[in-house]
């Protein structure tokens, strides 16, 4: 096979053609600023609105006045938090989980340097939240609770509805913010009925292009802005709208909507084909995770004394991209800190690789994949120093 | 994606002698499973020689490549020139390997040491030097030495505790031991200015000696001169000639090139004063 195979869609996704033909008119042709007063601008103006709706849409919303354009999942979630703490003061405690995205994480690090008081909240072996130690640490002093829907490395959906209960029945003043990058277009997401204050999501996590975000904020839930400057998304976000972006995230969020029946089917089936072909084909590798809820295109599987980087390239050299939550390469010099959590042997956390589909990808490729990793794992296991644990491993699976 | 050279990436995807020598006589190992990477090797010696190497490893690309390359260089190769490869000449081998991995070379190099330790009959004089010395841990994530710090700064002349990190790994997962890391670079560099324990006479010789060798002769070439007049401790008086004296830059001059030069060669502590 000379193509491509994409299975890191939780890393970034193709930008629909769709998308690209939606945003195309306002590049060069619809170039006006919306705020001008020109019919000229009319139709800027418009496509922005016209995203807003089909963001609120997408998301439940109760009014295209929750929704807030930015530049990315990250800045959206440095926006919430600030935002809340900001217009918040007397509270100086915050929560959040140990396997959250780094722009959560290293933000509340950032926090805790400033004065605040930062609980952790603690994940089990399937990367399950300990909903126990969250309703523990919620306090009167607790300003905001950070958990993400869905976990970027393995895919655990987190129960948001839950938690956001026991949130509001230890302090219903303690803000709720969910980070959705991973779960907006893979699952339903509804800021309503799931009852979260405040959510984010990026744009190219679903098929719009990198440099597009979305906050929601709910009426009840005051933030002040982080970057300042003219009146732009209510004077919550200043800076000239990204007008094209803007309507490539609404297409995205539209195409997402209709989509998400094939996730939950198509997509799914690929990933569990996947899944239990590696697992039954390799005789080192498990499951990171174990079963449990997780969203339907992704699957962490740990292959034993060998490293992730190592099988990555290999990988690679066939086309095939995916990740790994090895040391070598997380950028830092320890293996992933949402493995770690979940306490995943260090037999296998450097050998821990990602899958993450799309619908983007064929059942052909699934096949293609499910046939070259018995040849590459079998390879690296050679190399390996842990022969005789290896063998211990071989006769296991044998029988 | 890291940017490995050609000869890296054609290494992991075909590593030369991969494998395990049944009657190997010494056998050498580096890092460990926890930390990500470790590496065994195996050699084969006869008359002073390494007849045959061979190698398993756990680890990324670079950590395949660098262990593959190794038992190349030292196939063939007499036991004195097999001593002397550092991990610098494993990676120029490599054609150079991204920072962040240089640890990998260091884990090959490390690996051939302990084969070497192990190999009867063969005497390392640093082990006996140094055999007193218990080695001080430094890093308790990576379990990384402090000898095995200095030997990476000495052979690759690191100057910061992220090259030492890139390099040993060392400081890498939690940090806590960075300023133990930033005080063992500082006592590597301050050693060269120790040199400052020299007599009054035997610094007033070094002092002049060094104007005549190394400061003159620039300053004549600027149509100046300098001549010393004086030491007092750390004073040191000079007096500047021809072009030099009078000019504006005169004291730039002094603090920029002429006190700069004393105090890398010299003395830490050295000041210099123009007198008329």
């Amino acid at each position: 096979m000379d193509k491509l195979i994409y299975f890191d869609n939780n890393a970034t996704t193709k930008a629909a053609p769709e998308v690209v033909e939606a945003m195309m008119p306002y590049f060069s042709d619809e170039y006006a600023n919306p705020s001008s007063m020109y019919s000229f601008a009319k139709k800027a103006a418009l496509a922005v609105k016209e995203a807003r709706g089909q963001i609120k849409d997408f998301l439940n919303a109760a009014s295209e006045n929750e929704i807030f354009f930015t530049s990315s999942g990250s800045e959206s979630a440095n926006m919430a938090i600030r935002g809340v703490l900001n217009s918040n003061r007397n509270k100086r405690h915050i929560i959040t989980s140990k396997v959250e995205h780094p722009c959560v994480l290293n933000l509340y690090q950032q926090l805790e340097k400033e004065g605040y008081k930062v609980d952790l909240i603690g994940v089990n072996a399937k990367g399950e939240l300990d909903l126990a130690e969250l309703k523990e640490k919620i306090s009167f002093d607790t300003a905001i609770v950070s958990i993400m829907y869905a976990n970027n490395e393995t895919g655990v959906i987190f129960p948001v509805k839950e938690i956001s209960e026991i949130i509001k029945s230890k302090n219903p003043e303690t803000k709720f913010f969910a980070d959705a990058v991973q779960a907006a277009g893979k699952i339903p997401v509804d800021v309503q009925s799931s009852g979260v204050d405040l959510l984010s999501v990026s744009g190219h996590k679903f098929h719009a292009p990198k440099g597009i975000g979305v906050l929601y904020v709910n009426p009840r839930t005051l933030i002040t802005p982080l970057v300042i400057g003219g009146h732009q998304e209510r004077g919550k976000r200043a800076g000239t709208e990204n007008v094209p972006y803007i309507a490539g995230i609404g297409k995205a969020a539209q195409l997402a909507v209709d989509n998400l029946k094939y996730e939950a089917e198509e997509v799914k089936r690929l990933r569990d084909k996947l899944e239990a072909n590696i697992l039954k084909n390799t005789f080192n590798s498990r499951l990171n995770t174990g079963i449990t809820n997780r969203v339907p295109n992704t699957t962490n599987i740990g292959f034993e004394y060998i490293e992730g980087e190592l099988i990555l390239l290999h990988l690679s050299d066939l086309g095939i991209c995916a990740s790994s939550g090895s040391a070598c390469t997380s950028g830092s010099l320890e293996p992933s800190h949402v493995l770690r959590a979940m306490n995943v042997p260090f037999t296998s956390i450097h050998g821990s690789i990602r899958f993450s589909l799309s619908k983007y990808n064929t059942e052909k490729e699934v096949d293609y994949v499910i046939d070259k990793m018995p040849g590459i794992i079998e390879k690296l296991t050679g190399i390996s120093p842990y022969q005789d644990e290896l063998e211990a491993l071989r006769k296991l699976k044998g029988n | 994606m890291w940017d490995y050279s050609e000869k890296v990436i054609e290494h992991y995807r075909n590593p030369r002698n991969v494998g395990k020598i049944d009657d190997a006589d010494c056998v050498g190992q580096a890092g460990s499973l926890a930390c990500g990477d470790s590496l065994k090797i195996y050699l084969k010696i006869k008359n002073g020689i390494v007849t045959d190497a061979k190698f398993q490893t756990f680890g990324c690309g670079s950590a395949v490549a660098s262990s593959s390359i190794l038992t190349e260089m030292i196939i063939g190769r007499p036991l004195d020139e097999v001593k002397k490869i550092t991990n610098k000449d494993i990676a120029d081998r490599l054609e150079g390997l991204p920072p962040e991995k240089m640890h990998c070379s260091v884990m090959g190099h490390e690996a051939l040491e302990d084969a070497l330790r192990n190999y009867e009959g063969y005497v390392d004089l640093d082990e006996i030097v140094n055999a007193d010395k218990a080695p001080k841990l430094i890093c308790t994530c990576f379990n990384i030495t402090e000898n095995q710090i200095l030997d990476a700064v000495k052979h690759n002349g690191l100057k910061s505790v992220e090259e030492v990190t890139n390099f040993t790994k060392a400081g890498g997962a939690c940090g806590k031991c960075k300023g133990q890391i930033q005080d063992i670079l500082n006592a590597y560099y301050k050693k060269g200015e120790e040199r400052c324990e020299l007599s009054a006479a035997q610094k007033v010789l070094k002092i002049n000696s060094i104007i005549d060798t190394q400061i003159s002769p620039e300053l004549r070439k600027d149509g100046g001169d300098i001549t010393l007049v004086d030491v007092d401790g750390d004073r040191v008086f000079v007096k500047l000639r021809g072009n030099c004296s009078g000019c504006k830059n005169s004291t730039l001059t002094l603090k920029t090139f002429v006190e700069t030069t004393l105090r890398d060669t010299v003395c830490k502590d050295i000041a210099v004063i123009e007198v008329a």
